[in-house]
């Protein structure tokens, strides 16, 4: 938490540093190492984990949204809105207690939940690409119940920065 | 004694129904085949074999029927006890494999190492004890010439089988005889002619011989699996083809693991099969012909086309499309590319698999809830929920017999695998584990192959494997195939010759 406070006046500075600036492309993300001193790009995917939140969580063998989900997208919503060029990526995935086949299904299943949230938010369609890995992509490791939770998500990427990929 | 005629095999030839051999003894003199290194050329001519097994002391028991041959181990007056495979799982087949005899030391090294995969063959599947060498009174050399029948007898020797190998050029010939040694008999006799190269080859396609004289039912040691390969970090791994044979030689990357590819599955008769291919981040079914590498998608959707399986005929791939917040099965015709969507339900339709003669569809699907198994007809017609055990199914897979149905179930105390006749009835486990999942069946139903994996004990994911494992229907002989990476997702192929 304390990270992320820090990383949102970081990018309070940067977006005020911004308004001078020449205008910085969106796509230009790097892997956000710098965000520590300057802050993420705005628009940028580190500025989407920083300071929007780039995931949402499921529960077991579930794909509807709770209400902490719903205000995650409800930020991913407005944030979009601010920086329309921005394309992205959810990438839906599950925990490791389904069968392989089975959890495809169930991650392109939360993968489309979320997209459709967000496209009812009116985020355009053609903005939003899905993926499901199943339980092939773990963000978390360890085979315990908190882990687990963590692994039932979507994630939302700015194409081409899927931490995933 | 003078040895008993065998088979030569001639490159091209079909046995012709006139041939004098087959008419001078039925049991030594069988059939001539040729042993090609192509697998489509191998299959015309090794056929016309095993269309008509003639199991010597075997009998194939009823399906239904669990109890035992109550026939001694040994009949009186040199006649060879029957022998069924529900017997061989008790009491398994005692059999010696002296070294194929060969005259120079590159051929007598061939030899051993055919006789060493033979025997691993026919020890692995469980049905057969080899003879520890060591207490052989005769050596291989005598009884590749003339078997001292007596002296096997006195070591306890039910099987006996002989071989030798003799290099012609770039070729090598490898004949072997299999005896009876109660009665002092020629079982069978073959000579293979093939490049050196393929002597694995020879050496499962004898293996599956002695199978299938002895225990009166196809064997399955000439086949290949293909799988997932595992390796790179956790969090991103890096997911391959790869195929090796049944016995984990051969092993054989297919794909680079630039993208992630899973599922693999045969084609029933091509060098060929189906798998889901990430490629460009659109994942999709793809084919991929071995002999070529050439790769092909199936169709043009514009979900996701995942769980491919083709059909007996293999003119058709089944798969699932991701539709809103499910999937749909479908299926494809590579010859006329005309798909037909089987089931709409709305929920997720996923893991489609044919009957063997393909009239009817076993597939996992949460419409009623949770992932339960729904068997339809071909067409899609006739859904009926065959699963009713305790927890959550998957991965249906029917048996190459048609009288069971593998899965895998997830209770509340971990995955299993087991199997149920098609009807839902009888449902027996297995084996259980932390993860166990995705049964394959080898050709003759009487092996699954599947994976198990491992937990990961903490945040580096220490404690996490993943391996294929193969276990008998009945639950007994669990092993662990030997694969270089971690491995999931195996895939049996048909019978290669």
């Amino acid at each position: 938490m304390k990270i992320r406070i820090v990383g949102a006046f970081a990018a309070l500075a940067l977006l005020a540093a911004c308004s001078n600036a020449p205008k910085t492309t969106a796509a230009a993300t790097g892997t956000g190492a710098a965000a520590a001193t300057t802050g993420p790009a705005p628009g940028s995917e580190a500025d989407l984990v920083a300071n929007v939140g780039d995931r949402v969580f499921y529960a077991f063998d579930q794909s509807n949204l709770t209400a902490q989900a719903r205000a995650t997208l409800d930020r991913q919503a407005a944030w979009l809105a601010k920086y329309p060029q921005v394309k992205i990526l959810v990438a839906g995935n599950c925990d490791d207690r389904g069968t392989e086949e089975y959890n495809l299904a169930l991650g392109q299943r939360r993968a489309n939940a979320a997209r459709d949230y967000l496209v009812a938010k009116g985020v355009a369609p053609s903005r939003i690409m899905t993926i499901s890995y199943g339980k092939d992509r773990p963000v978390a490791l360890g085979d315990n119940p908190q882990a687990w939770a963590q692994n039932r998500n979507a994630i939302t990427s700015v194409q081409g920065a899927n931490p995933q990929g | 004694m003078s040895l008993p005629p065998i088979e030569k095999w001639l490159a091209e030839g079909a046995p012709s129904a006139a041939d004098p051999r087959a008419a001078l003894d039925p049991r030594a003199a069988l059939d001539p085949r040729a042993l090609l290194l192509g697998r489509r050329a191998l299959l015309g001519g090794a056929a016309a074999l095993l269309a008509a097994p003639v199991p010597v002391f075997a009998q194939a028991a009823p399906p239904a029927a669990p109890a035992p041959a109550q026939a001694p181990a040994a009949g009186a007056g040199g006649q060879s006890a029957v022998i069924t495979v529900d017997r061989a799982r008790v009491a398994p087949i005692p059999v010696a494999l002296p070294d194929f005899r060969g005259t120079s030391s590159a051929e007598a090294a061939l030899g051993h190492n055919i006789a060493a995969v033979i025997t691993a063959d026919l020890v692995g599947c469980g049905l057969f004890r080899a003879i520890d060498p060591a207490s052989f009174i005769q050596t291989s050399v005598a009884a590749t010439a003339t078997p001292d029948f007596a002296s096997w007898k006195d070591i306890g020797t039910q099987a006996l089988v002989t071989g030798a190998v003799t290099a012609e050029g770039a070729n090598i010939r490898v004949e072997f005889r299999l005896w009876d040694v109660l009665p002092g008999t020629q079982i069978q006799g073959t000579a293979y002619t093939t490049a050196q190269g393929n002597w694995r080859r020879v050496a499962h396609i004898i293996a599956d011989a002695v199978y299938q004289r002895l225990v009166g039912e196809k064997g399955y040691f000439d086949t290949r699996i293909v799988y997932v390969s595992r390796t790179g970090p956790l969090r991103v791994p890096v997911l391959r083809l790869a195929v090796m044979d049944q016995d984990g030689a051969n092993n054989r990357f297919l794909t680079d693991g630039r993208w992630e590819a899973l599922t693999p599955r045969f084609h029933p008769t091509k060098d060929e099969i189906c798998f889901l291919s990430y490629i460009y981040n659109r994942p999709r079914v793809y084919l991929l012909d071995l002999g070529t590498a050439r790769e092909q998608v199936v169709g043009d959707f514009p979900g996701m086309t995942f769980a491919p399986r083709f059909a007996p005929d293999g003119n058709v791939v089944i798969f699932s499309v991701t539709h809103g917040g499910g999937s749909d099965i479908y299926t494809y015709d590579l010859n006329t590319r005309h798909s037909q969507r089987l089931t709409d339900s709305g929920a997720i339709d996923v893991s489609p698999c044919y009957s063997p003669d393909g009239s009817q569809i076993v597939f996992n699907s949460d419409r009623g809830g949770d992932q339960q198994l729904y068997v339809m007809g071909a067409d899609g017609s006739n859904v009926r929920r065959i699963s009713f055990g305790n927890g959550r199914y998957g991965t249906p897979v029917w048996s190459p017999r048609g009288d069971l149905i593998a899965f895998t179930r997830i209770g509340s105390g971990g995955f299993a695998i087991g199997v149920m006749a098609p009807d839902g009835s009888g449902e027996r486990i297995l084996t259980e584990g932390f993860s166990v999942e995705g049964p394959t069946f080898c050709p003759n139903g009487r092996v699954l192959a599947f994976w198990r994996s491992t937990p990961m004990q903490n945040a580096s994911g220490a404690g996490y494997s993943a391996r294929l494992v193969s276990i008998d229907i009945t639950g007994f002989n669990e092993r662990v195939m030997v694969t270089p990476t971690f491995a999931s997702d195996p895939a049996w192929s048909p019978l290669l010759s």
